[in-house]
């Protein structure tokens, strides 16, 4: 069965990728979307198998992979309560990512390959969370990788598209330099790439120590951290993230499924798969909390200033990843499993809610020229709203919440109770969902409240105007400069424009995210994050806390309703400033503009690295191309040559353009003479 | 094992034809050369169907006695017959590579290809010392005439150039084979093979093969006749260049100078670890700015070859077999996308990369092809590039890890140019008129195109079919060098038993090697 989940979206991507000419558009589609249905329908009874504690963990052979030396590794399948996890938050995701693509990539030409592309990427996913060892976890953290690039560019005509795939791709590629380093000192330590039998020998190196390029360090430390640096490539984290605010060049259903549920908690799901391991690593794990922390508070910080609607919610999902990295810092694996769990479904939720208003405002993408749409798409306004009363984690301790108040709670709760560095995370976890409040608000509250301020979009004006280029790569990353012309404007904002509700494929997947972004949390925390219940169903696939979960629900009151206070003062300060006194964010960047600017050009981190990495690697190269190959090598070498042998320039140029023949007789001449010479003298 | 010279014939073979290619008018030359070459891969395909993974290291040998020491002796180990294999695979696409292409004396480019063909698998088979001079010497003059003929404007620059590298180099070599040859009384390379040289003069022998097969690698400083030689040849020169002659340097190191100097590859060690360093960085940053594509791509094989040698002197069983499938990898990928860059040169005549945009509209079939083999470049696990990569950078890290971080930078570094390259040709709008106009893959070029795919997902797929006939091979050598071999830089230790705080400072216990090599 577990094959049947991992390869037929793999099946579906070939037959609908190179196939697509001999069955057309329609069955490329239907191929694709019906394999994804099909391996959520079959995840999901494994999933609850593992809830009921019927669930069997166990390894699928497939096929002999390589073997050198001691170094062996093969394709193989492994299912257990973590795999589960993951497979459900995959397939479902994946699936209604399908679904939704049929209505928002409608309009578009090329759809058979956007949807070989998508399941194309579900099957390495899934060969990633299958993994069990870490070559082929590799395999498939690139060939997300991969499936990344080639969607983030699925518009390859526009040059923007094209600079962040490749952004995408060689960014990560810095971090999968950390993981293969990880990978060959893990071999070099523990003669094994399995994950099981790394796992089940990490604790005897505890302490032991290894030379790293000429530094003497603690063995798990280094090997630990090296892993970390691959996974906070993939999941975005301080540092390595800049390519992923740049990946929303992408279509929005990408959006929702790679760069929210799935490919980025990649990192979130390598750390907790190896948690026997980090455990035996403390200098490691306070990195991975400070690394998680630092996160989640720049990425909020740099959410609250953006207008375009899709990069608010990339920077929110960049920060709930700090958020499950210090989670795991700290010890609370379960804890950064089920935020990785229940974040899976809101921010696709948001994502795809996001695509939904994109959708119906014509490819807007700028907030400020949405507002009061709430009356002309309440479904989407609804399952928004949803998806943010779960992300700001609405909830009454000890009765009920949304899905994000429970596993968000779980996570500032078990730092705090861990103490030390993660009480440090805790003060910052608790700023940082003020800041998510505020931002999350502050997105509804634009969009969906107010009046409209519509007539200042191209894109509406484009609509209304009828020169629309009607196709979704019109898609633009956000207009900083106001649209001038807003004549003959009917007076009311909307320029006399209608938004329509997205067609029933759209609104489905919406709706039934709403439902998980609802309950997802009341129904399983229980299971992820309860002491003894967690015990029964983690059953060791990780380091699972039960201590610490303890002490994570007997922390004091006041820190139970902390997270639920800053909610509500974010919420006050974004409705006090974009409904209440709407003049109070220009008044707040006029007096701040220092600050504002810093955080608006995100903390000038891209600006830094052009400056740092992209142009020195490029004058460097001319600079040894020129000066080093042709300048020093050739000047003294062959052409030095050339013309000392044949005693000035002016013969090297006869012979350069003498004949060519010449040579080939003199080379045979030579090669047969010194041949004979050889063997007439010596033998 | 029949009576059947098969060596023989698989070099009589494309003999045979080359003589009959020069009478044949152009079309029957065209169809002498792809029968024969189809022949001789048919013959390889029989050779490794019979050959005895876990018999006897050397198989299908032949042995002739001409004249003095000098014996015409064939036959092959693993190594080899992985080798021969490329080389019989890509050489039937190279001459339908050249089919339309080449209109400028027909008779005589083929006759080049099949000499060519004959001094390369000859290079492989050769068991007799002088006779691998021979012919590895030999495989520069049909490559000579191929670039200096039906090469490009700048032609005899770039023969001029390959003809005096190689030549420098392989006139040490002859001194030092010489030498061998006077040392230990044989030409018989089985047997000179377990000789141990004195230590002292294996520092002067190493010195002397390293010459000649650091050009041929090429090795960074001595790799600019490569960017030139590829510039300037034919589209099928460029493909067996890259695809084949390229690994006769690599194939030299460990056929020679690994196991029969031992000692002066442990003592060398550093300083071909160093070149290889110097050269992954370099190279990758050179390519970074090419405008031409067949320079940029040159490039690149010149930062592939670094890690083949870096992996090959890492001396262990997984830096070895990661070369040894870094040079099939990058046989088979390499051709492939100088195939590639052919492709869209026979339509536009250009090799400048800025004169080409948006072709993934106008060809879709070959957008795909080349995003391929551009992932298969880049090492995308599930592709050739990746095992290879993969085993010689994990037996590097085992030798050193400083050495391994810096040929690893070459992953970061090869996806940059390689996507910068490929978005550049592909991706962008379609607005040249002239590179509109350009029609997508025709029958020929996927039938070049579809094996080389092919092979390249399956050794990243299921390596074992490749790995399995060197490994014998492979841990000869390494047995071979073992007692000469430093330990690696690791130095685990472990800690006190029960460490009260996870202790960083100094390292108690005795050092054991956990995992290493063999």
């Amino acid at each position: 069965m577990i094959q049947a989940i991992v390869f037929l979206p793999l099946l579906a991507a070939l037959v609908a990728g190179l196939g697509q000419r001999a069955i057309g558009p329609f069955a490329s589609k239907l191929v694709t979307t019906g394999a994804l249905f099909t391996s959520c329908a079959l995840s999901w009874p494994i999933f609850l198998s593992f809830v009921m504690g019927t669930g069997e963990a166990g390894v699928t052979p497939v096929l002999h992979w390589v073997s050198s030396g001691a170094l062996q590794f093969n394709w193989e399948l492994r299912v257990d309560t973590l795999t589960a996890v993951m497979l459900v938050v995959i397939t479902t995701v994946s699936a209604l990512v399908h679904l939704y693509s049929w209505g928002y990539m409608e309009e578009d030409p090329d759809q058979p390959r956007f949807f070989a592309y998508l399941s194309l990427f579900t099957f390495a996913m899934l060969m990633l969370v299958t993994a069990n060892n870490l070559v082929q976890m590799f395999f498939g953290w690139e060939g997300v990788g991969l499936a990344s690039y080639l969607l983030i560019g699925f518009w390859y005509k526009k040059p923007s598209a094209n600079a962040a795939a490749i952004k995408a791709f060689v960014v990560n590629r810095v971090g999968d330099l950390g993981f293969m380093l990880g990978i060959f000192g893990t071999f070099l330590v523990f003669g094994t790439v399995s994950i099981p039998e790394i796992l089940a020998a990490a604790p005897g190196m505890a302490g032991s120590t290894i030379t790293f390029m000429g530094m003497r360090l603690d063995t798990m430390t280094i090997l630990c951290l090296l892993l970390f640096i691959g996974a906070m490539g993939k999941s975005a984290q301080l540092g390595l993230h800049t390519w992923l605010p740049d990946a929303m060049e992408g279509p929005t259903p990408v959006s929702a499924l790679i760069h929210a549920a799935t490919m980025v908690t990649a990192g979130v799901f390598m750390v907790c798969r190896l948690s026997p391991m980090f455990e035996t690593a403390p200098v490691a794990l306070g990195v991975v909390t400070f690394v998680g922390a630092a996160t989640c508070f720049f990425a909020a910080t740099v959410g609250t200033t953006q207008w375009d609607i899709k990069r608010v919610i990339a920077y929110s999902t960049c920060s709930q990843l700090g958020y499950m990295f210090f989670a795991a810092g700290v010890g609370a694996y379960g804890a950064a499993m089920f935020h990785l769990f229940t974040h899976a479904f809101f921010k696709a939720l948001l994502f795809l809610g996001a695509g939904s208003v994109i959708h119906s405002m014509h490819h807007e993408q700028d907030m400020r020229y949405y507002g009061g749409l709430r009356k002309h798409i309440p479904i989407t306004y609804w399952a928004m709203l949803m998806g943010t009363l779960a992300i700001t984690g609405v909830g009454i301790a000890g009765v009920a919440g949304f899905a994000g108040f429970y596993s968000k709670d779980g996570i500032l709760e078990a730092a705090f109770a861990s103490g030390g560095g993660g009480q440090v995370a805790f003060w910052v976890g608790i700023f940082a969902a003020l800041l998510t409040s505020f931002y999350s608000w502050r997105l509804v509250f634009l969009t969906f409240f107010g009046k409209p301020r519509w007539e200042q979009s191209e894109h509406i004006q484009h609509a209304v105007h009828g020169d629309h280029h009607d196709h979704p790569s019109d898609e633009d990353a956000g207009h900083d400069h106001a649209h001038a012309h807003h004549h003959e404007a009917p007076g009311d904002g909307t320029a006399g424009y209608h938004p329509h509700e997205s067609p029933l494929s759209m609104l489905i997947p919406l709706i039934v995210l709403s439902i998980g972004a609802v309950f997802a949390g009341i129904v399983f925390h229980h299971q992820f994050i309860y002491p003894e219940e967690g015990m029964a169903f983690w059953k060791g696939s990780l380091a699972f806390d039960e201590h610490l979960m303890h002490a994570a629900h007997e922390v004091p009151l006041w820190v139970k309703w902390m997270p639920f206070t800053v909610m509500a003062i974010g919420l006050f300060l974004a409705w006090n400033s974009y409904i209440r006194n709407t003049s109070l964010p220009a008044k707040f960047v006029a007096q701040f503009r220092l600050l504002h600017q810093f955080l608006y050009n995100k903390w000038y981190f891209d600006e830094l690295y052009t400056i740092l990495f992209v142009k020195p690697a490029f004058w460097i190269g001319r600079f040894f191309w020129k000066k080093g190959d042709e300048g020093t090598i050739d000047r003294f070498g062959p052409d030095g040559a050339a013309a000392l042998v044949a005693g000035g320039t002016r013969l090297a140029v006869r012979l350069q353009s003498g004949y060519v023949y010449g040579y080939a007789f003199v080379m045979l001449l030579g090669l047969v003479g010194l041949a004979s010479w050889a063997m007439v003298r010596f033998l | 094992m029949s009576g059947v010279p098969i060596l023989s014939l698989m070099l009589a073979i494309p003999t045979v034809a080359a003589i009959a290619c020069l009478f044949a008018g152009d079309r029957n030359a065209r169809l002498i050369a792809l029968v024969a070459t189809l022949i001789d891969f048919a013959l390889g395909v029989m050779l490794w169907a019979n050959f005895d993974i876990g018999g006897a290291q050397w198989q299908f040998v032949e042995s002739a006695p001409l004249f003095g020491r000098f014996n015409y002796a064939l036959g092959i180990d693993g190594m080899a017959l992985m080798l021969i294999m490329l080389s019989v695979f890509l050489m039937p696409l190279c001459i339908l590579a050249s089919w339309e292409s080449i209109t400028k004396r027909v008779g005589l480019y083929m006759a080049m290809f099949l000499i060519m063909e004959v001094v390369m698998i000859g290079v492989f088979m050769a068991q007799d010392l002088l006779l691998f001079y021979v012919f590895f010497e030999a495989g520069l003059i049909p490559m000579y005439f191929i670039i200096g003929i039906w090469g490009g404007a700048n032609r005899i620059y770039a023969a001029f150039k390959f003809f005096l590298y190689t030549l420098l180099g392989s006139v040490l070599m002859l001194i030092a084979m010489i030498a061998m040859i006077r040392e230990a009384g044989t030409t018989d390379i089985p047997t000179l093979l377990n000789y141990n040289f004195p230590p002292e003069m294996q520092t002067w022998l190493w010195l002397g093969f390293f010459a000649s097969l650091a050009v041929k690698m090429p090795m960074w400083p001595v790799h600019t006749w490569l960017p030139d030689a590829h510039v300037q040849a034919p589209t099928a020169g460029s493909m067996i260049l890259a695809g084949v002659l390229l690994k006769l340097g690599a194939y030299g190191f460990i056929r020679f100078m690994m196991p029969m100097f031992p000692e002066a590859s442990a003592q060398f060690m550093w300083v071909v670890f160093a070149l290889s360093m110097v050269a992954v960085v370099y190279t990758s940053l050179v390519a970074l700015v090419q405008s031409d594509m067949k320079k940029l791509i040159a490039y690149s094989s010149v930062a592939h070859m670094a890690i083949v040698t870096a992996g090959l002197y890492a001396l262990n069983q997984q830096g070895i077999e990661g070369a040894l499938i870094i040079m099939l990898s990058h046989g088979v990928v390499s051709a492939a996308l100088f195939f590639c860059v052919g492709v869209i040169y026979d339509r536009l005549h250009t090799r400048e990369i800025d004169r080409y945009g948006g072709l993934a509209v106008n060809m879709p079939a070959y957008a795909l092809f080349f995003m391929l083999f551009t992932m298969a470049s880049i090492g995308l696990p599930g592709t050739s590039g990746f095992v290879g990569e993969f085993l010689s950078l994990a037996g590097i890290y085992e030798a050193s890890s400083t050495v391994a971080f810096v040929c690893t930078t070459g992953i970061i570094l090869g996806a940059a140019y390689m996507l910068y390259l490929y978005r550049r040709i592909v991706f962008g709008e379609l607005t040249k008129d002239d590179v509109k106009a350009m029609p997508d893959l025709n029958p020929r070029e996927w039938a070049i195109l579809a094996p080389l795919a092919a092979v390249a997902l399956w050794m990243g797929v299921y390596p074992e079919s490749f790995l399995a006939p060197m490994r014998g091979d492979v841990t000869t050598v390494v047995a071979r060098l073992a007692p000469a071999k430093p330990a690696g830089d690791a130095h685990l230790a472990a800690g006190k038993p029960k460490p009260a705080a996870a202790g960083h400072g100094e390292a108690s216990g005795e050092a054991h090697h956990a995992g290493g090599a063999q």
